[in-house]
């Protein structure tokens, strides 16, 4: 769940985005509380505040005095938007990195793309990193 | 980010301790905040425990200053009573049952929580109507981690606590002073060699190294500071050069490098570009790789196992 060698405020405030990008924590409902992430992933609770402050520094989580954090209209939309300027340099980059080292080819690569894409969920799913 | 202003518990000016010509703490100065927690990591004999029996005024300096809550704590009551120190070789009275000590510290510890201490004593299995004497050296443990926890004392010292707790009982411990430091903040500092296990609870690293302080700063700070770059040598080689590199090892044409200062998106960028790979240095490896680059062992041609 946490990995090594990297800010685990960073860690803590992408696991909240995470659930905010799939859904599963909608606009205006009520985000998990520091201590409920320090619990959860036992770490220090000012790490885990570190974490949720830095997301209502980017407006993704605002407060609401004497209740909680709550997840800000529109944060998903703006998540979505940072994820996918990222995705060519988190995932595009390394896999066309690994595709020169096999002798694969854009073409090739793309035409494995739309192959895996309309394969079965259970033939690409063995596939996917843990 | 964080607001809360920072208030100084302990503050430690030019402290040395010397036993007769060996000199166990040389010239430390560091202050402690308030209701933080801090891992105090150091190789056997860095002076972790002479600098933390200072500090509960348990053993003398030779010189320097020492001041907790703003005060001397030699004989200092007021002072000791917010203290507590679990320390290793903790003491008991020969015919001592648990009870015994925990009534002891019930009486001594102001903010002393007993139904804390109740249940901890059920967590941990704690055969209550055996002698301390008879205990098993995790059991023994327990007792200290025990008083340690439900003291609640506003400046915690453990002094390598887990001393034959197995995997479990050091998890318990773990998690339940998360807890109640969550519940009843206070300053905690945790002396260990179990770097990786306390990685996670500890706010800040003071590392000590040879009586000095080699560290003193935000564990999460420290933790993306260096990584291992490995992949074939010659092009690990020209991706770390002008770098500061702590530590080599090389198994066959393959090297892993570590180096210190966190990777820029370019960095990454070049890194999987030229058909390297980054490995993750955990907080350990970054500590006993400090340790060894302060000291000056340079293993740089050291052929091993890569990790």
């Amino acid at each position: 769940m946490i990995e090594e060698g990297r800010a685990l405020f960073l860690q803590i405030a992408e696991s909240v985005e995470d659930a905010i990008v799939d859904g599963s924590l909608t606009e205006e409902s009520q985000a998990p509380s520091t201590n409920e992430l320090a619990s959860f992933y036992r770490i220090n609770p000012a790490t885990a505040a570190k974490g949720i402050a830095m997301l209502v520094d980017k407006g993704v989580l605002y407060k609401r005095r004497g209740i909680g954090m709550f997840v800000a209209p529109g944060a998903r939309a703006t998540l979505l938007a940072e994820r996918r300027s990222a995705f060519a340099d988190r995932y595009v980059q390394p896999l066309l990195a690994e595709a020169r080292k096999l002798g694969l080819g854009p073409e090739e690569l793309a035409q494995l793309v739309r192959e895996r894409a309309s394969a079965p969920v259970a033939a690409s799913a063995s596939e996917g990193r843990a | 980010m964080m607001t809360t202003p920072t208030e100084t518990v302990i503050e430690v000016a030019g402290l040395t301790k010397r036993y007769r010509d060996t000199v166990a703490v040389d010239d430390v100065s560091f202050a402690i905040e308030k209701d933080r927690i801090y891992g105090l990591l150091g190789r056997n004999g860095a002076g972790k425990t002479t600098v933390m029996s200072i500090l509960t005024a348990q053993n003398f300096a030779t010189s320097g200053d020492v001041r907790v809550f703003g005060q001397h704590p030699y004989e200092n009551a007021k002072v000791l009573r917010r203290m507590c120190f679990v320390r290793e070789s903790q003491r008991y009275p020969d015919d001592a049952l648990p009870s015994h000590a925990f009534a002891t510290a019930r009486l001594f510890f102001p903010r002393w929580n007993q139904e804390l201490a109740d249940r901890l004593v059920a967590d941990f299995q704690l055969p209550m109507r055996k002698r301390i004497k008879k205990l098993s050296r995790g059991q023994l443990s327990a007792v200290g981690v025990i008083i340690g926890i439900a003291s609640r004392a506003e400046i915690t010292f453990f002094d390598e606590p887990y001393l034959g707790l197995d995997a479990v009982a050091r998890q318990i411990f773990y998690d339940r002073l998360l807890e109640d430091y969550t519940e009843a903040p206070r300053t905690v500092i945790l002396s260990s060699h179990l770097i990786d296990e306390v990685a996670n609870l500890i706010e800040r690293v003071l590392v000590i190294d040879r009586g000095r302080i080699l560290m003193n700063e935000e564990t999460d700070a420290v933790r993306d500071r260096a990584a291992n770059i490995v992949g074939e040598t010659a092009a690990v080689e020209a991706f770390v050069r002008g770098r500061e590199v702590i530590h080599r090892e090389s198994l066959g044409h393959v090297s892993s490098v570590t180096v210190l200062g966190a990777l820029t998106d370019d960095d990454r960028r070049e890194v999987a570009a030229s058909g390297l790979d980054i490995a993750p240095v955990s907080l350990q490896q970054l500590i006993v790789r400090t340790t060894q680059h302060a000291n000056g062992e340079h293993p740089s041609t050291q052929e091993g196992a890569l990790r």
